[in-house]
């Protein structure tokens, strides 16, 4: 009875092995106690796990509209109008003289008669078409520039086309996907933002779930501490607790996710049909699905220490 | 065992729990602290525990002086005790077998390692087949005893106790005290606030009589005059 060491507790196992048997027990326990109030902790946990899945369904619909985006970001396509008088002949040698360029990948000609056809189908003019003596619409390059171009050599491949004495006008679409490129980045970051304060606001949950916890097992915690529990041991299971609040709404909120992407996916796939896209809707991937439960489990554990931190020190017996 | 010099605790406020007071327990003797109720008693065990600091003076605990314990050293210091309460102070969201079981369990053994030692415990106190029960499915008496068994189960070599037969009644109390008893015929010092001065000299234990936080001889005389009056009135309405 000189000091603590000589305490009457034999340790039949090693400390290591006596150190996992409890925190194992501990982290049972801790989950036995919220199965015991299977209500109060499933409302807890359903919160952060809505709170987790909403950013988490934002950064989906930004990927996948990213993942949409990107092919038009390959198809830089120039459009070069020629000039009525020129004859399908001539428009052929010209799409054969600008293949030669190294700077071009390739070259489609849409002949006035193609085009024309193709306005036919799909502008449902169809009918006040037929009344026209000739076609109003000149051929068509459709000229896509190589990989290697730099934003200078676009413009220069840009104005070199516009320059030939052919080309009546040379159009590029490509102002507004970067435009749209810029929205996609700001709202990505306002998620990132938005994120951070929901992650804020799980902390703050959890930490007042555990201080509701301290302040209902009071009487237990220095009962506990009067017959020689240290700070660590009382503590103990309201970081299980934590724990198991941030990891069950991780879970919940990927299972919310998932469903989510499920009940659209048939919606979606059908307008992807509608415009002969292959595009398929992109889940969470295995990083994106660990980030999400490793946030609800920091989040649990950090908002239990902190409470428990605070709360602990201030129950002695009395 | 235990050593007090000179022990002042003054309350917030002023009034002073004890005042001055020197004792000395010896290694396994049996000794109750009496006296009326804000005599001192509950403040002399608190000190021991460390549940409160002295405000002068020095408690000594088995050669250690308690106000080099630290904060932090505490709940070791606690674990060397053991103790028992007038409440019982047991959790009673867990069976009897988890609250003998607990102490253990701090020192950081296993449940399987602690069961031997808790049925043990329980045999001492005959509990031994009430240990899957919840203590308020339990008699006051036998939640008492499951208290005792708590105190007891990792061996400590000193037992402290603040009324410990406060809430029972006569047989119950002498059954507590003949376990406290056997306790101490196997080595233990106990400390045993009480102010049932009948049960204390059944038992023959030497006394500790505390009056106004000091020692106080001359009133045990009162203390006893005034038993063998209540004693004298009652086989009087008996009879």
């Amino acid at each position: 009875m000189k000091s603590a060491d000589t305490l009457n507790a034999p340790r039949s196992s090693g400390p290591i092995a006596s150190w996992t048997v409890r925190h194992v027990s501990t982290a049972i326990g801790a989950l036995g106690r919220l199965a015991r109030q299977p209500f109060a902790s499933l409302m807890t946990i359903l919160v952060i796990a809505v709170t987790l899945a909403l950013p988490s369904a934002l950064h989906l619909l930004i990927k996948n509209t990213q993942s949409i985006s990107a092919s038009w970001d390959n198809a830089l396509d120039f459009s070069v109008y020629l000039n009525g008088d020129t004859s399908i002949d001539a428009a052929r040698r010209l799409a054969d003289i600008i293949r030669q360029r190294a700077d071009v990948e390739e070259v489609t000609l849409i002949s006035a008669d193609e085009a024309l056809e193709e306005f036919r189908d799909q502008s449902g003019f169809g009918e006040a078409l037929d009344h026209l003596t000739v076609n109003p619409l000149p051929h068509t390059l459709v000229v896509r520039p190589g990989s290697v171009n730099t934003e200078a050599s676009l413009s220069l491949l840009h104005e070199e086309l516009g320059n030939l004495p052919e080309a009546d006008m040379v159009q590029v679409d490509t102002e507004w996907v970067r435009r749209f490129h810029a929205i996609l980045d700001i709202l990505q970051r306002s998620i990132a933002i938005g994120a951070a304060l929901l992650g804020a606001a799980i902390f703050v949950i959890i930490g007042n779930t555990i201080r509701l916890d301290i302040q209902n097992r009071r009487e237990e915690i220095e009962v506990t501490k009067l017959i020689g529990a240290s700070n660590a041991f009382v503590r103990r299971p309201f970081l299980y607790s934590g724990l198991w609040y941030g990891l069950g709404g991780g879970l919940l909120a990927l299972a919310l996710v998932r469903y989510g992407l499920y009940a659209l996916e048939a919606p979606v796939t059908r307008l992807a049909g509608l415009y002969n896209s292959p595009f398929s809707v992109l889940a969470l991937d295995f990083g994106e699905s660990m980030l999400i439960i490793g946030a609800g489990v920091t989040l649990g554990l950090s908002g239990s220490w902190v409470a428990a931190a605070r709360h602990m020190r201030r129950i002695e017996p009395r | 065992m235990i050593q007090f010099e000179n022990v002042t605790k003054r309350f917030p406020g002023g009034h002073d729990a004890l005042r001055g007071l020197s004792l000395v327990v010896e290694k396994g003797e049996m000794v109750f602290v009496t006296g009326h109720s804000g005599a001192g008693k509950t403040t002399l065990l608190r000190l021991i525990a460390l549940i409160e600091r002295p405000t002068s003076g020095q408690v000594i605990v088995d050669g250690q002086n308690t106000s080099r314990v630290s904060r932090r050293k505490i709940p070791a210091y606690r674990r060397q005790i053991g103790m028992v309460f007038q409440d019982h102070k047991l959790l009673y969201d867990r069976p009897v077998f988890d609250n003998v079981a607990l102490p253990l369990i701090i020192a950081g053994l296993s449940h399987r390692d602690a069961a031997r030692k808790v049925r043990a415990a329980l045999d001492q106190v005959s509990l031994l087949n009430k240990e899957k029960q919840f203590p308020e499915t339990l008699s006051s008496g036998e939640q008492q005893r499951v208290g005792i068994a708590r105190a007891i189960v990792s061996r400590p070599k000193l037992l402290i106790a603040d009324e410990p037969t406060g809430n029972l009644d006569p047989d119950l109390s002498l059954e507590v005290m003949r376990i406290f008893r056997r306790f101490n015929e196997i080595g233990v010092t106990l400390l045993i606030a009480s102010h049932d001065i009948a049960l204390i000299d059944q038992l023959g234990c030497r006394r500790i009589p505390l009056a106004n936080g000091m020692l106080h001889y001359e009133e045990e005389e009162d203390v006893v005059a005034e038993y063998a009056e209540r004693l004298e009135s009652e086989r009087g309405r008996t009879g």
